[in-house]
């Protein structure tokens, strides 16, 4: 049978990795490069190392993402900065297999039809951050979670499915690296919405949190960050991921 | 020497990437004098059949593959589309396929089922495999790979069969006719599975 995919969720920011809290106070937790080889050795089901910098660049740092790529013997998905098929291109030949567009979707949509059509819809995912309303809605935001746009993440993410996104990456803002666990009512607006995968991420504190967006948000998949880089109260830095008949168990 | 055949359908970095790391010395290249030097070849590719049939034709690559691997008997691995072309036909486009081995490529369809089943098939599934097929050896009976694909590949005759995956139905996840081997998922992002099925087709006695 398919099994649930759990992805750790990596942060770049420049060439070192770092977790946050709410899109906020981006804590240092190691080199990515030695990060994805200990995530190799507990074969994780898939990676996803995405660049909160990247807005910064011109372009995202290929060099740094093609060695990534190379360490990675499991599926990898980047992404961070990404506006045009041509960058895209390149990223798929430095062996990266999905590559993600936030803020460019949203500015771009055709964008994600052109990359659909050049490159198959799996291998396109479209992220999202999220946040809640005061009104108690909900918003999509673009540019790192700074600016607000006017779309509600159903709505968006109906339309993405339309233009030939592969997967959505649903990121709660406000669940960030807290530990909290899922927005779970977030998740089932999304999933009930749309037929591609929802990829749930944003507040996984423990294995139980993954299960409950699976069997009751209805996610095809979910992400965490600061579940597999820290440990314990004091948060110190630890690489981790559960063991492969845990996730089974709790997941399938 | 073992070469990985580009003929621009996706990309062939992971690929060369896993076999530098089992220590697989492999070259790629689309130039037909290389091709007929090798003494092992794999087809990779991601993208539409008739965009990979067009691709080998436009390269001038038919001609020496079909010598290479029917006439020479030269050890083949096709991986995902690449096993794909082996077949006669894809209903995924109108180009007649490789035709290397008694097959067709069909699409998933679980319309008219009760089975609400996502296409593509993406994500990690187990494949059980036919007792014996050297390319999982030493394996546990139920492995796991990672797949992605829309279509796959029904053969005409059981022998070929070398493994089969369930998604909806049972499939043929990994044929093998002589010295024609293809594998439907993705050996390349399959972790320690998928360095063992690599290493033993690179090993493997021509």
């Amino acid at each position: 049978m398919l099994r649930t995919r759990c992805i750790p969720c990596l942060l770049l920011d420049g060439a070192r990795l770092v977790k946050t809290v709410r899109f906020r106070q981006p804590t240092y937790v190691g080199d990515p490069i030695n990060a994805v080889r200990i995530f190799n050795d507990k074969e994780v089901d898939e990676i996803a190392v995405l660049d909160i910098t990247a807005h910064r660049r011109a372009e995202p740092q290929f060099e740094l993402i093609s060695q990534i790529a190379s360490e990675c013997f499991m599926p990898m998905c980047y992404g961070g900065g990404v506006r045009s098929i041509q960058q895209m291109q390149r990223l798929f030949q430095s062996g990266v297999e999905k590559v993600a567009v936030n803020t460019a979707a949203v500015a771009d949509p055709a964008l994600v039809t052109g990359a659909a059509e050049r490159f198959g819809s799996q291998s396109i995912v479209v992220a999202v951050d999220v946040k809640k309303t005061w009104l108690g809605g909900y918003a999509v935001h673009t540019h790192g979670g700074r600016t607000r746009t006017q779309w509600d993440p159903v709505a968006y993410a109906r339309e993405m499915e339309k233009r030939g996104a592969g997967e959505f990456f649903l990121n709660s803002m406000d669940r960030d690296g807290t530990g909290e666990g899922f927005d779970l009512e977030l998740i089932r607006r999304v999933t009930q919405a749309v037929s591609i995968p929802v990829i749930a991420c944003g507040g996984a504190g423990k294995i139980e949190d993954l299960a409950a967006a699976v069997k009751k948000g209805g996610a095809s998949a979910v992400a965490a960050g600061s579940l597999f880089v820290f440990h314990g109260p004091h948060r110190a830095v630890l690489i981790t991921y559960p063991e492969r008949r845990t996730l089974e168990q709790q997941l399938d | 020497m073992l070469l990985v055949i580009d003929y621009q359908m996706g990309n062939v970095g992971s690929i060369l990437n896993m076999l530098k790391k089992i220590g697989c010395p492999a070259r790629v290249s689309r130039d037909p004098q290389e091709i007929r030097q090798a003494e092992k070849l794999i087809l990779p590719g991601v993208g539409a059949f008739d965009a990979g049939m067009r691709n080998l034709s436009d390269l001038g690559l038919i001609e020496v593959l079909n010598a290479r691997v029917r006439q020479d008997r030269t050890p083949l691995l096709g991986i995902c589309l690449g096993m794909q072309l082996f077949s006669r036909r894809s209903e995924e486009g109108v180009l007649p396929g490789l035709g290397w081995i008694e097959a067709e490529t069909k699409a998933f369809s679980f319309a008219g089922t009760d089975q609400r089943l996502k296409i593509p098939h993406m994500g990690w599934n187990t494949v059980a495999i036919k007792p014996g097929e050297a390319l999982f050896e030493p394996m546990p009976p139920d492995p796991r790979f990672y797949f992605v694909h829309s279509y796959h590949v029904v053969c005409a005759h059981a022998e070929h069969v070398a493994a089969v995956t369930h998604y909806g139905i049972d499939f043929c996840s990994a044929l093998r006719c002589g010295n024609i081997c293809g594998v439907q998922f993705h050996p390349e992002k399959s972790h320690k599975y998928g360095m063992q099925l690599l290493a033993n087709f690179c090993r493997a006695d021509g």
